[in-house]
C-alpha cells in the first residue's frame, strides 16, 4: 500500500482567550493520498481553517498545537524547527487564502511578490530569471505579462486570486490548502477560478486541500470530504457516496441546507438551533443539542469514529 | 410603464420607478481637479424602471457593482436619485418633503447584511428595537416595552425578558440577525429593503432566518425587496427577480421564468456559473470572457457585449430596449429585439 502524502493523528488545537481554552480542534485525524482533493467542509467555528494552517504549522499565537502529530512524507511538521519549516512552506506546502488584497503588500508590485519567494527559497536564481519565471506563470494563469510591473490595488479581486494561486504554484509544491479560495468573489470569478484551479491541478500534480463552507465548490472540486463540526472530523469518506448517502445526521443537515439551483425543492433545509461556543462545549456527541436523531447515549458518550460504508463517521447510530 | 399590470387596467403598482439614475462623482486630487474641468461620474444606476406590487417579493440580483444595493438605498431614499421618478403607495419619495420622510421611513424600514454593524455594541437588544418606537413616538413608556417583548418572541429571541437584556456580542450571528428583522419589524413597515440579510449567516442558519421573514411577510403583509448576488437564494426567496449588470436591468421576470429560461446571455451565464452541491452534476459552464468593465466608462450600446458570447453587429452601436417575452417576462437584449 503507498503511503499517504499526508497523514493527521489525533490533532488538537486550542487558543487561550480570557474566558478559557477555546478548543478549535480536537482529535482530528485524516491521511490524504497522493493527487487527492480533499474538501474540508464546515459552518464558521468548525475548525476547518484551523486545521489548514496547522498543516503548515502556522497556528497563529494565542493558538497552540495542544496534542497530535501531522507527518507529510516522513517529515514531522510540528516538532520542526522554524528554518526547516520555512523550507517546507512555500515549495512543499503552500497556501491559497481567502482574501487576496490583505494577502498582497499594497507597497510591492506583482513582480516583487515573485521575485522575493525566489530569492528566499532559491538564491541561486538570478533576477532576470525569476522575473521571467514570474511572466511564465502569469501567462499560465490568463494574465498578461506585462502586468507584473503593476501593483496589486490595480488588480481586480478575481485576478488578484489568480497572483495568489502563482505565488502559491511558484515553487512547485506537492501540496496546495486552499482556504476559502473563492469566497470573497463574484459568482462568475468564481467558476473562472474554480477552472483554473482544475486545469492546474493536473498539470502540476497537485494534492489539494480545499476549505470551504460552500457545499457546492466541494460537490464539484473534491474526490474526498471531510465535515467538520465544533472542531471535530464527524464524517470523512468519497465524495459520491457521502453526496448519495450521508451517515452523520450533521453531514445529512449540512447537505440539504445547502442552496440547489437544479433542485430547488431539496435545498435550503434549515438545521435548527446554532453552533456551540468552542469554550463550554456539550457533553457526549457536540451536535446532539441539534440532532434530530439524538437518543441517549449521545449527551453521555463521546462517539469514536468507526468505519461504515468505506467512510468513517462519529456518531452513535452506527456503533 | 409598470413591468405588470393587473388585467390590463392601469391601475398604480405599489412601488414604481422610472428613469432612476444615481451618479456619484469620481474623487480626484487637488491637481487634477484644477487642471482639468471634465468631470467623471460612476454610473452606479443608469436609466432603471420596474414596479413591485403589494405584497411581493422582488429580487435584485446582480454581482458585486451591479447597481443592486444603490437601488435599495434609493428606494428608502437614504441618498438622492440624479433623477427619476420613485413612487410608493401613491407617494413620489423623490419629491417628499421631509416632514414626510420622517413618516415614510416608518413605513419603509431596511435589513442590513451585517448585524454587528447594524446593532450598537452599547445597546442591550431591547433597547435597540425599543429606539425605533422612542424615535417615533409610538406608544407610552409602558407599552413600549410591551411591544417589545412581543417583537422578540415574534423573531424567535425567546425567552424575550432574557434577550431584551442581552448585548449583541452575547448573541449568535444568527440571533443578531434576528434582532435587526425585529428592529425592522416593530414600526409595522409595508415595504422593507433586505441587503443581503443572510450572507454574513452560516449556511444552516440561512433557512432559519430566510423562512423567519417569509412567515412575517405573511403575519404583516409585507413587500420585500430582497437585494442579493445569490442566486441560489434569490431563488429560494422571491417571487419576481430582476438581473442587474453594470447599472442596468438586464432581465426582469417570475422567479420561475428567469431560472428556467433565462434570455439574457449574461443571465444565462450567471446560472451556469453557480456550484451546485451534487457531485454527478455535470457543468456545461458558459462563462463569460474577462470581468466586469468599470462603470465610469461603460460599454457603448449593451454594456455587455464585449464579454458577449452571442454578440453581433447591432449590440455596440445601439443600447438595447426591453423586450417582452411573456406578460411578466422581459429582457434588454438585441437577440430578442421584434422586427
Amino acid at each position: 500500500m503507498v503511503e499517504p502524502l499526508l497523514n493527521v493523528q489525533n490533532l488538537s488545537v486550542e487558543y487561550a482567550s480570557r474566558r478559557g481554552q477555546v478548543k478549535a480542534v480536537t482529535d482530528v485525524s485524516l491521511t490524504l493520498d497522493k493527487g487527492s482533493t480533499l474538501g474540508i467542509v464546515g459552518e464558521s467555528g468548525s475548525g476547518k481553517s484551523t486545521l489548514g494552517f496547522a498543516i503548515l504549522n502556522l497556528i497563529p499565537s494565542p493558538g497552540r498545537i495542544v496534542a497530535g502529530k501531522i507527518t507529510f512524507d516522513h517529515t514531522d511538521i510540528i516538532n520542526q524547527n522554524e528554518d526547516n519549516m520555512r523550507r517546507i512552506r512555500g515549495s512543499q506546502i503552500s497556501m491559497v487564502f481567502q482574501d487576496p488584497l490583505t494577502s498582497l503588500n499594497p507597497l510591492l508590485k506583482i513582480r516583487d511578490h515573485f521575485t522575493e519567494l525566489f530569492k528566499v527559497h532559491s538564491p541561486s536564481m538570478s533576477k532576470k530569471d525569476a522575473i521571467s519565471r514570474a511572466g511564465e506563470l502569469l501567462d499560465n494563469l490568463g494574465i498578461a505579462r506585462e502586468r507584473l510591473s503593476d501593483y496589486p490595488h490595480q488588480f481586480s479581486g478575481g485576478m488578484r486570486q489568480r497572483v495568489m494561486i502563482g505565488l502559491a504554484l511558484a515553487l512547485n509544491p506537492r501540496l496546495v490548502i486552499a482556504d476559502e479560495p473563492t469566497t470573497a468573489l463574484d459568482v462568475i470569478v468564481e467558476a473562472q477560478i474554480l477552472e483554473l484551479m482544475k486545469r492546474l491541478k493536473d498539470e502540476y500534480e497537485l494534492t489539494l486541500i480545499l476549505v470551504t463552507h460552500n457545499i457546492g465548490i466541494i460537490a464539484e472540486m473534491a474526490d474526498r470530504i471531510a465535515v467538520m463540526y465544533a472542531g471535530q472530523i464527524v464524517e470523512v469518506g468519497p465524495t459520491n457516496d457521502i453526496f448519495a448517502d450521508p451517515l452523520h445526521p450533521y453531514t445529512k443537515g449540512l447537505l440539504e441546507s445547502a442552496p440547489n439551483i437544479i433542485h430547488p425543492e431539496r435545498s435550503m433545509r434549515p438545521i435548527h438551533g446554532s453552533p456551540p461556543d468552542l469554550i463550554t462545549l456539550p457533553p457526549g456527541c457536540k451536535f446532539h443539542p441539534r440532532c434530530p436523531r439524538a437518543f441517549e447515549p449521545c449527551p453521555i458518550r463521546e462517539p469514536l469514529p468507526v468505519e461504515c460504508k468505506h467512510r468513517l463517521v462519529a456518531c452513535h447510530l452506527y456503533n | 410603464m409598470p413591468f405588470v399590470q393587473l388585467g390590463g387596467c392601469l391601475m398604480l403598482s405599489f412601488v414604481e420607478v422610472a428613469g432612476l439614475r444615481k451618479y456619484f462623482p469620481v474623487q480626484r486630487g487637488f491637481l487634477e481637479n484644477a487642471f482639468s474641468r471634465k468631470h467623471e461620474f460612476v454610473r452606479a444606476v443608469d436609466d432603471v424602471e420596474f414596479a413591485i406590487e403589494k405584497g411581493e417579493t422582488f429580487g435584485l440580483v446582480g454581482e458585486s457593482g451591479s447597481g443592486k444595493t444603490t437601488i435599495g438605498r434609493l428606494l428608502l431614499r437614504l441618498i438622492e436619485p440624479t433623477s427619476g421618478e420613485i413612487i410608493i403607495d401613491g407617494k413620489d419619495i423623490v419629491k417628499a418633503h421631509p416632514n414626510e420622510l420622517r413618516d415614510f421611513r416608518r413605513q419603509a424600514q431596511m435589513i442590513f447584511q451585517d448585524p454587528m454593524a447594524a446593532l450598537s455594541p452599547r445597546m442591550t437588544i431591547g433597547q435597540a428595537i425599543k429606539d425605533a418606537l422612542d424615535i417615533h413616538q409610538i406608544g407610552s413608556s409602558n407599552t413600549r416595552k410591551k411591544m417589545v417583548l412581543q417583537t422578540l418572541e415574534r423573531v424567535g429571541l425567546t425567552p424575550a425578558e432574557l434577550f431584551y437584556d442581552k448585548y449583541p456580542h452575547q448573541l449568535s450571528g444568527g440571533q443578531r440577525q434576528r434582532a435587526v428583522i425585529g428592529r425592522a419589524m416593530i414600526l409595522e413597515p409595508h415595504l422593507v429593503v433586505a441587503d443581503e440579510p443572510v450572507a454574513m449567516v452560516d449556511v444552516s442558519i440561512r433557512a432559519q432566518i430566510l423562512d423567519l421573514l417569509l412567515l412575517l411577510k405573511r403575519d404583516l403583509g409585507l413587500t420585500y425587496v430582497f437585494i442579493t448576488h445569490d442566486l441560489a437564494t434569490a431563488n429560494y426567496f422571491c417571487d419576481r427577480i430582476a438581473i442587474m449588470y453594470l447599472g442596468k436591468i438586464v432581465e426582469v421576470g417570475l422567479r420561475d421564468e428567469v431560472f428556467n429560461s433565462p434570455k439574457h446571455p449574461y443571465a444565462a451565464a450567471l446560472m451556469s456559473a453557480i456550484p451546485v452541491p451534487d457531485p454527478q452534476y455535470k457543468h456545461q459552464r458558459m462563462i463569460p470572457r474577462g470581468e466586469i468593465p468599470s462603470p465610469i466608462r461603460p460599454p457603448s450600446g449593451c454594456r455587455f457585449h464585449p464579454r458577449c458570447p452571442k454578440a453581433f453587429d447591432a449590440c455596440p452601436m445601439k443600447e438595447p430596449g426591453m423586450t417582452k417575452i411573456s406578460q411578466t417576462h422581459f429582457v434588454a437584449c438585441h437577440l430578442f429585439d421584434t422586427a
